[in-house]
């Protein structure tokens, strides 16, 4: 459990993924991975509605996608491989001390499962991001990962980055979200930097009390914590506040709810994953 | 739920072009072959055509193998053919119901794995015999007939094969169909067609139960038949999933296929549909025109029904030369031509369970048979191989009266003659030594040999060292691991 993965798929959000994931080696003094999974592509090339099969129908056939299969592959080997020595540039020149590169195939979650033993954190970026109000549909990607993997994920978007200056925690008093504030209390990512702990819902005793416990968990571990109260819906209020108060980080406890409800309702954290315009840094 | 959602979109809707357009291609093709498959078992076409679309529709959400097409086969028709020539229909639906039956426990039982004792041998001499049947019980509708079927024929043919030289775009085997059934209507020729082989359907299919005694009479009748069946049908689904393993480079849930063929069975039979399997000519057909996920299969069985249903009365005007011809296609390509190139490459052992699983398949029409001997020869030749690797070393002290062996591989009953005709008994020595510890000895009959040498060597008056038997013994303790102790084989041996 000592390395920081970024997943890296050569689109638009790659850049914030490196700059993110260099920036969290460097917080937690952690080598750095890049990870880059070829992925296969299903639909085949070879198209013949003669339905009519020869001699050695079947050795011709299979010859012929194999080398179509060969030749694509040849070219996502190498435009991967540009990709991954352009990436470990990137991170080199951020300053991260130890990189390492791995090109795999098959599917990314298969790979994050495997990589998961030995992580701290992985960062990946949306795959996906529909503009303005289109925007329903989480990448099935990154939902999958964040729903299998018990290191915490950090989700970048397009933002360019910059170092944070101060973050938001998302905070709805369950066991969770107070195991979330815990850990960003115990790890050595955040230190020092301004934070504030945010909540939506109505303003009662209970909440402004458990508001109080988590700002007191943050203030003994010495940040400069404060507190904010918003009425309304998490998924409505947060991501304003997050943008208002210009902070670069979002970070929250990961699928709370029972997976029935999850199917039902969907759940916030997906939610705030989606409307979020900073990155977004999940925990178990 | 994770998985779930993700092998869902990605069997069903990773490839919806390809496979609506595969999927046609394959409902097309699945037709004549329908057809000629119910003529062979002795039915009438449309128990083949219900078949083939309930089984396709049926497998696409049950199998374990997405792309590939299961429908009513060559292979279940050949096996089906002396049940339905003695006892009937009816007989048949009964003995489809208790194949699905057997194919489920089969799968349940996780019987999908024992494929890795079938060898590619085997699995090459069974699609060879195949092709033979395919294309020998096409004779009987090509002997003692006019000329014009041969010319029919003839043409049919050449369509199929020329016609891709033209376009790819349109089905050949279709165009063959159209084109002969148009000629011999024009012409009004007198030749026959499918309409004289039997009833078509002419509604959709409705659930109906076989009208057989349910007595053990009955069982005993269709068991024999519906076991065979059952052992076909799956022994050609695995291997058609494994050619559609290759050809995409992708896997498949063997155990699965086999609980889905036997549900697709099941269900077949109490529609009024014969048994059926996968396809290996149709799911090459089917990757070819580029189908890949379940969509593909599910088209492909609809449209059949579509087309039946719709087209009915002019199936009936088909030429049987016109699905000859078509046959004759299937057959020539599932025969696996390389295997004839490589007759003199692949080692003789390998060519011999080959031509014995053909010959004995074509012998007896029963590719049950045939898979059986090709799976015992190469047993044998595999025993026979693995007895060879065994050598034993001797040496002599210096003073000449200590010999020891040392003896390294495997000793089973395939090379135990040999292990004990190494040793050399005339000798006079005083001590004899056999270092067995980089030895293997995988059966009692192993232990037996080692026991005779031993005993052997005493009767001429030497003293007999046995070195490292725990070692050498270990793979013999399958039976005993738990509750034997080190040496247990030596005290037993004595």
């Amino acid at each position: 459990m000592n390395k920081v993965y970024a997943c890296i798929d050569g689109l638009a959000s790659t850049a914030g993924v490196i700059d993110w994931a260099a920036w969290s080696a460097q917080r937690l003094n952690t080598p750095l991975d890049l990870l880059h999974v070829l992925e296969r592509i299903d639909r085949p090339l070879v198209t013949d509605f003669s339905g009519a099969i020869g001699l050695g129908a079947q050795e011709a056939l299979l010859e012929e996608l194999s080398v179509l299969d060969a030749q694509r592959a040849k070219v996502a080997l190498e435009a991967g491989k540009r990709l991954m020595a352009d990436a470990r540039a990137r991170a080199t020149a951020a300053g991260v001390a130890s990189v390492d590169v791995r090109l795999r195939h098959g599917e990314l979650l298969d790979s994050v499962l495997e990589m998961e033993p030995d992580a701290r954190l992985f960062v990946l970026g949306e795959h996906y991001r529909a503009s303005g109000a289109s925007r329903i549909h989480l990448d099935h990607h990154v939902e999958r990962v964040i729903r299998s993997v018990k290191r915490p994920v950090l989700v970048a978007t397009g933002v360019p980055f910059a170092p944070p200056t101060l973050f938001v925690i998302a905070f709805d008093g369950s066991p969770t979200s107070r195991t979330t504030v815990e850990t960003v209390a115990r790890s050595p990512m955040l230190k020092g930097l301004p934070v504030i702990v945010a909540m939506a819902g109505e303003d009662t005793a209970q909440a402004q009390r458990q508001l109080e416990e988590a700002w007191q968990t943050l203030a003994t571990a010495g940040f400069e914590a404060s507190m904010a109260l918003l009425p309304g819906e998490p998924e409505d209020v947060l991501p304003a506040f997050v943008k208002a108060r210009g902070a670069s980080l979002l970070v929250m406890g990961a699928y709370g709810h029972s997976r029935i409800r999850q199917l039902i309702v969907g759940s916030t954290t997906t939610t705030l994953l989606r409307l979020s315009e900073v990155p977004v840094l999940i925990l178990r | 739920m994770k998985t779930i959602y993700s092998s869902l979109r990605q069997d069903w809707f990773s490839n919806v072009r390809g496979d609506l357009l595969a999927g046609l291609v394959v409902a097309l093709a699945l037709i004549p072959e329908a057809i000629a498959f119910s003529i062979i078992a002795g039915v009438d076409p449309k128990v083949g055509l219900y078949a083939s679309f309930s089984i396709a529709v049926i497998i696409a959400f049950t199998g374990g193998r997405p792309g590939m097409i299961s429908a009513a086969t060559g292979a279940m028709a050949l096996v089906m053919v002396l049940l339905v020539k003695q006892h009937g229909l009816q007989y048949l639906l009964a003995a489809t119901v208790l194949t699905g039956v057997l194919q489920i426990v089969a799968g349940l039982l996780k019987l999908g794995t024992l494929m890795r004792f079938v060898s590619r041998s085997v699995i090459t001499g069974f699609v060879n015999a195949l092709a033979i049947l395919i294309f020998m019980a096409q004779l009987p509708e090509l002997t003692n007939v006019s000329w014009v079927v041969y010319a029919m024929t003839a043409a049919g043919l050449v369509i199929i094969y020329g016609f891709p030289y033209i376009t790819r775009a349109v089905p050949s085997p279709l165009v063959t169909i159209v084109v002969l059934t148009g000629v011999a209507m024009l012409l009004e020729l007198d030749i026959r067609t499918v309409g004289d082989m039997g009833q078509l359907p002419d509604s959709l299919p409705i659930f109906l139960l076989p009208d057989v005694p349910l007595t053990l009479e009955t069982l005993r009748i269709i068991l024999p038949y519906a076991a065979t069946m059952a052992v076909v049908g799956l022994l050609e689904s695995m291997m058609t999933a494994s050619i559609v393993d290759e050809l995409t480079d992708t896997n498949s849930n063997k155990n699965r296929e086999c609980v889905g063929q036997g549900v697709a069975n099941i269900a077949t039979g109490f529609i009024g549909g014969m048994a059926g399997c996968a396809m290996i000519g149709q799911s090459v057909i089917n990757v070819k025109s580029g189908g890949r996920g379940r969509l593909s299969t599910l088209v492909a069985g609809l449209g059949l029904l579509v087309l039946i249903v719709f087209l009915g009365p002019w199936v009936k005007q088909i030429p049987m030369a016109a699905l000859v011809a078509v046959m004759i296609m299937v057959s020539i390509g599932t025969f696996s031509w390389d295997s004839i190139r490589n007759l003199r490459k692949h080692p003789p052992s390998s060519s011999l369970v080959m031509m014995a699983t053909v010959v004995i398949t074509v012998a007896t029409h029963d590719l049950a048979k045939g898979v059986f001997v090709g799976v015992l020869l190469s047993g044998i030749f595999f025993a026979h191989k693995v007895g060879q690797v065994l050598r034993i070393d001797r040496s002599l002290d210096a003073e000449g009266r200590l010999r020891t062996y040392s003896v390294v591989g495997q000793v089973f009953f395939a090379s135990s003659e040999a292990f004990i005709n190494s040793f050399d008994f005339r000798e006079a020595v005083q001590k004899v030594r056999i270092d067995v510890s980089r030895a293997h000895f995988w059966d009692i009959t192993a232990v037996g040999a080692l026991d005779k040498v031993v005993l052997k060597f005493k009767r001429e008056g030497a003293e007999v060292e046995v070195l490292g038997l725990d070692e050498a013994s270990t793979t013999l303790m399958d039976r005993f691991a738990l509750h034997d102790k080190p040496g247990a084989v030596e005290k037993r041996m004595h």
